[in-house]
């Protein structure tokens, strides 16, 4: 297809200033076995084309799943349309920016190949997991799922820059709920956060099998647990409720194209502006935040972003300081700073923006026992359960599926419903350990919303526990 | 495009075998989207993608698969019957299915809308003219939508749509704008310029100063937008039979404790006769004009998906798989919209809500943030803009004891979604007046 594709590339390339090709080639299989029976599987086969063209200070876009030569031409012609119309009237000074003719490629790295199992040999994976859940009556829904992806992405331009990329990745999940009465528990492998590039090897790698039982002990637990109790306490964040701290509050206020004001009808704007990078105090000293596209197993990896800038690790928060946004191409040149390769699509019908791609906290020093030590009175918090943030990105509230107290360096009692909510500005400059490469986990996303119109992309986050001092936590009703 | 589809089933048709049976959903757009920022232009551009879902069924075992559609008739004729090969391959490895529920009975339809659209390349230079004093941002969304059914019954169903949807805020600073939308199926432009005037007007209002409240209960106007926001957020399972069987759905104490109600004056439907979306679903079960979901504050009837119905034993009513409405109907209250900030007096007037989630499911407790316009009133007269806050209450509250009415007027409201494809859901809905509401920080 590559080829072809670029033969009729060439055949339809318009005499313009700048024109782009973006093929995206997606198989994708999802399955999934609830209450003992297996969903019927589906697979999606999506293949599609964008074809972008600046001119004259004027930029459009045509997308279309007519990938044969008549349709990229029309396609093309109705880009360069939309150029001519928007010369003169364009938000960004395209004569400021240089496209990138880039040439290289990326594959993800995979070792055991999703075909290396058949198809009932994965129904029977999923479905000896999910008869590991049912451990009493209490349990009422249990469900396991796989989800896996491979996605070829090739990136044209006419001065000749070809990019070709190949990324691989899994996605499985694992849900539990107990109910009694009207109390009903869930617990997830992860808050439905352990997505990897790779392949079945990413279910060893997360701890997928044996899970099932764990986590339905745990939900009745939890159901016979007393609400969180409503203090201001010490917070310990397990890696897989850190990611969604992170995410919520670091990474979309860094987004540049949020500062810029584009995203302010839709996704929100954000409480960080321009003249803070470099000077603000984003967090304790122990905060140091990068943006790391180069982990082979983290879901957002790859070697170019869609508008074919090179991917590199960069610190945006080093020591607690503020240093880089998460900003693409277009976006550094608005704002005339330095960002990172982060523009991207979620598909061939959709046009790049500024998105979190990988967004690690890096390892601190402090051990599991060390922090918990440390800990008079505080809470743990485990997995993701409900997220709600302001459109600046600054008030936050955020509940989790499992709580437990701390006493005097001890875990204690389970609590059930635990909720925290805090300011971004203030939260994480009271980051008082950070938790070190044994607490660190890698763990991913599938479902950040963002753009208009909308998006929805991968994201990897990795992070170590941390304790955070003096939080507001609260329990159910 | 409804002949394409046809076409392209009728090879289907040829290419089955005797044991087989096929359900094929079909889903295109041609879109237009502008982008805008500053009244200037971020992103133009169109979309034009076809896609046909098609699941095999030999007996009790059935497996799916989608593919993109070129319109080209050799090339999708090919990926047609290669999708077919590999569904057909699978079936063997698919474990018999309990819970498959297909309808044998022939229901055809047809919907085919008019296109009155202008083209989006004309229509902008209008929304830029309108803007360009202002800090105008959001986005056009335009075109046709297009949806079938067909399954080896002869059954056929078609449904298309021609609609925009221009979903936008004035900013004054900051976080301070009014947000709004004009929306339908006919570009009209002295419309558009009167929607235009109204907004304007309210962004007057924001250049007062602002005004800072204390977290605590207040006395609060929702516009039909936040009304919205929070019936969206039941849809996450709310409504689903599946999820109320296992005991997930967040109005499940409404279910188990008689005595939980909403005030009477709440009725809700999902009302897919009023609605934009197709009244048929992606399996060719066809929904019924309405189902009353909570009648004069009590629970009424769930969404019932085909797998859902097989598994629990009862009729299906054309839920989509995640039995979520589709074409919300809230009814129309007592309170005349002219008379809300009279009957709120002292209070916060609401136009929108942003991100609501669950603070505690089992109670129904969400939590969200004011957003855009937002208004300190006094003495039935608005004062000054407020700050953002974010409110921590029960739907038990909102629109139960701590009801005080909803508005006589409803107003239609579009869904700007545009995940994957554009949105056909919409909402029509009153605005509520709430005692005791409760802002947390």
């Amino acid at each position: 297809m590559q080829e072809r594709l670029k033969q009729y590339f060439q055949h339809i390339l318009p005499p313009v200033d700048f024109c782009s090709l973006r093929y995206v080639n997606t198989r994708s299989e999802k399955l999934s076995v609830r209450q003992n029976v297996a969903v019927p599987p589906t697979q999606r086969h999506d293949v599609g084309v964008m074809l972008t063209v600046i001119n004259k200070g004027g930029l459009g876009y045509a997308a279309t799943s007519d990938v044969s030569e008549s349709g990229l031409r029309q396609a093309v012609t109705q880009a360069r349309e939309w150029a001519q119309r928007s010369q003169g009237r364009m938000v960004i000074d395209l004569s400021s920016i240089v496209m990138p003719q880039p040439r290289g490629e990326y594959a993800s790295v995979v070792q055991q190949p999703w075909e290396s199992l058949s198809l009932s040999e994965k129904i029977e994976l999923l479905s000896r997991e999910a008869a590991q859940c049912t451990i009493q009556d209490k349990i009422v829904d249990w469900q396991t799922s796989l989800w896996n992806v491979q996605s070829e992405q090739i990136y044209l331009t006419s001065q000749g820059g070809e990019v070709n990329q190949l990324i691989q990745y899994l996605v499985p999940s694992i849900r539990v709920v107990a109910n009694e009465g009207v109390n009903t528990q869930s617990r997830t492998l992860g808050g439905h956060g352990c997505a990897r590039q790779g392949g079945l090897e990413v279910l060893d790698q997360i701890g997928f099998f044996g899970t099932g039982s764990k986590l339905a002990e745990e939900a009745l637990q939890l159901l016979i647990a007393p609400n969180c109790p409503t203090e201001c306490l010490d917070l310990l964040l397990a890696p897989d409720q850190m990611t969604l701290q992170l995410h919520e509050s670091i990474g979309h206020p860094l987004e540049l194209d949020r500062i810029l004001g584009d995203e302010r009808n839709y996704a929100g704007t954000s409480f960080v502006t321009l003249d803070m990078f470099g000077t603000y105090q984003y967090g304790s000293k122990l905060l140091n935040v990068t943006y790391d596209p180069t982990r082979p197993e983290e879901l957002a990896s790859y070697g170019f972003d869609d508008d074919g800038m090179p991917a590199k690790k960069t610190y945006l928060i080093r020591q607690g300081l503020l240093q880089t946004p998460l900003g693409g191409l277009f976006s550094q040149a608005r704002a005339g700073l330095a960002g990172v390769a982060n523009a991207r699509a979620c598909n061939w019908n959709r046009p790049p923006i500024d998105r979190i791609a990988n967004l690690n906290i890096e390892p601190g020093e402090s051990t599991w026992e060390e922090m918990i030590d440390s800990i008079k009175r505080g809470i743990l918090m485990r997995s993701n359960l409900s997220w709600s943030i302001d459109d600046s990105r600054n008030k936050f509230q955020f509940g989790c599926e499992w709580g437990q107290l701390i006493k005097n360096g001890k875990l204690t009692q389970v609590v059930k419903n635990p909720n925290y909510r805090g300011i971004s500005a203030t939260f994480w400059r009271n980051l008082k350990r950070v938790g070190n490469q044994e607490t660190y986990e890698v763990l991913g996303l599938t479902n950040c919303g963002k753009g208009e119109p909308n998006q929805a992309v991968r994201v990897g986050h990795a992070s170590p526990a941390c304790v955070f001092a003096n939080v507001d936590v609260f329990g159910g009703v | 495009m409804q002949h394409y589809f046809y076409t392209l089933t009728d090879i289907l048709d040829r290419h089955l075998q005797p044991n087989e049976i096929y359900l094929c959903h079909f889903t295109a757009e041609q879109s237009d989207f502008i982008r805008f920022n500053r009244a200037k232009v971020r992103q133009p551009g169109s979309v034009e993608q076809r896609y046909l879902e098609l699941e095999l069924i030999d007996g009790s075992r059935h497996t799916s698969g989608q593919t993109t559609l070129t319109g080209h008739l050799e090339t999708d004729k090919d990926r047609l019957r290669r999708l077919l090969a590999e569904l057909r391959e699978q079936l063997p490895q698919v474990p018999e299915d309990p819970y498959l529920l297909y309808t044998q009975t022939v229901h055809s339809s047809e919907m085919v809308a008019k296109n009155t659209l202008p083209k989006a390349q004309e229509v902008f230079i209008d929304i830029l003219e309108e803007t360009q004093s202002y800090d105008f941002v959001g986005i056009y969304a335009g075109g046709g939508i297009f949806t079938g059914f067909a399954n080896s019954f002869g059954q056929r169903n078609w449904h298309s749509n021609y609609n925009f949807n221009l979903d936008f805020s004035f900013y004054h600073e900051k976080d301070k704008a009014v947000k709004s939308a004009y929306a339908g199926f006919q570009w009209d432009t002295k419309s558009f310029q009167d929607q235009m005037a109204r907004v304007k007007t309210q962004f007057e209002i924001l250049k007062r100063p602002s005004q800072t409240i204390a977290p605590g209960n207040y006395r609060v106007y929702l516009a039909p937008a936040a009304v919205h926001e929070i019936l969206h957020l039941l849809t996450w399972g709310g409504f689903s039979l599946k999820s109320q069987r296992t005991k997930d759905s967040s109005l499940r104490r409404m279910l188990e404790t008689p005595t939980q109600t909403l005030h009477p004056s709440v009725t809700l439907l999902e009302n897919t006769a009023e609605g934009i979306a197709p009244a048929f679903q992606a399996k060719g079960f066809v929904r019924p004009d309405q189902v009353t979901l909570i009648e004069q504050g009590r629970y009424h009837s769930p969404l019932v998906s085909p797998r859902t119905a097989k598994e629990y034993g009862v009729p299906t009513n054309g839920a989509n798989d995640e039995e979520s409405p589709v074409s919300l109907d809230l009814a129309a209250g007592s309170v005349p919209m002219t008379e809300v900030l009279k009957t709120l007096d002292k209070g916060i007037y609401i136009n929108n809500l942003w991100y609501l989630n669950y603070s505690d499911r089992a109670a129904c407790r969400m939590t969200g943030m004011t957003r855009f316009a937002t208004f300190w009133v006094d003495r039935g007269e608005i004062v000054a803009p407020l700050s953002v806050m974010r409110f921590d209450e029960t739907l038990y509250n909102l629109l139960g004891d701590h009801l005080i009415g909803l508005t006589k007027e409803r107003e239609f409201i579009m869904e700007s979604d545009t995940y994957e494809v554009r949105s056909a859901n919409s909402a029509r809905l009153p605005g509520a007046l709430v005692e005791g509401f409760t802002l947390t920080l």
